[in-house]
């Protein structure tokens, strides 16, 4: 399941979702969410705004979990990423991946949420006393880029 | 062929897309030097080194070729998740 929306998410759906999808098989569901906070970039910030590239992001995130597929045994995913205004404390993004065994999800969803912070065309705009587009770390490249390895 | 520009960069413009007609295949590094002929704001936002393009929904290059019917994008460096 990937998902470019607006609406929140709630996460025991997608938890049941995987649950779901692979029944007797599953013997390990991991989950990544993210939260607006109110320290980015800048210090004061109250709310976030997220664009994206309808029909390329969506493309991207199928790309980046056919890639995880290649790599670990997975048995269901999800990723659900919100765009639009958001304010503090409300939900980003969710990644979700099921398989077999803990060390193939927890390696999977971290891969996938790696690849979804570098290539992913979506951006961030941070709204506070001034609002600012958050600038590209070049920490969020190296993590990425070390699956390469 | 349709161009698109998020973000920053159509913030910037005050633009998030234009049409432009080409008589002939060219490079995306041809279309980007004729949007930087425009004058300010299109000559200094497009000049930023960290532009990135993508083709009709795919990464590209400056030096992807492109026809009369392609969409073709112009964005900052992403900042999702």
């Amino acid at each position: 399941m990937i998902k470019v929306q607006t609406e929140d998410f709630d996460i025991t759906e997608i938890h049941q979702y995987l649950r779901d999808a692979a029944p007797a098989k599953t013997g390990a569901i991991c989950m990544f969410t993210g939260l607006v906070r109110e320290f980015g970039d800048q210090s004061d910030v109250r709310a976030i705004e997220l664009e994206h590239y309808p029909g390329m992001t969506e493309k991207q995130l199928k790309h980046i979990v056919n890639q995880a597929k290649d790599r670990w045994p997975i048995l269901a995913s999800c990723i659900i990423h919100r765009v639009g205004e958001l304010r503090l404390d409300e939900q980003i993004v969710a990644v979700a991946v099921s398989s077999s065994h803990r060390a193939a999800a927890f390696e999977a969803c971290s891969f996938i949420m790696d690849y979804l912070k570098r290539d992913a065309t979506i951006w961030k705009k941070e709204l506070g006393e001034k609002n600012h587009w958050v600038e590209a770390k070049k920490s969020d490249h190296q993590k990425a880029d070390a699956w390469h390895k | 062929m349709k161009i698109l520009f998020f973000a920053s960069l159509k913030e910037r413009l005050d633009c998030s897309e234009l049409t432009l007609d080409i008589e002939q295949p060219c490079s995306i590094a041809q279309i980007r030097e004729q949007l930087i002929n425009k004058g300010e704001p299109w000559t200094s936002a497009l000049s930023a080194a960290n532009l990135l393009m993508a083709l009709n929904q795919e990464v590209a290059t400056s030096d992807t070729q492109v026809t009369q019917n392609d969409e073709l994008a112009f964005f900052p460096p992403v900042t999702g998740g």
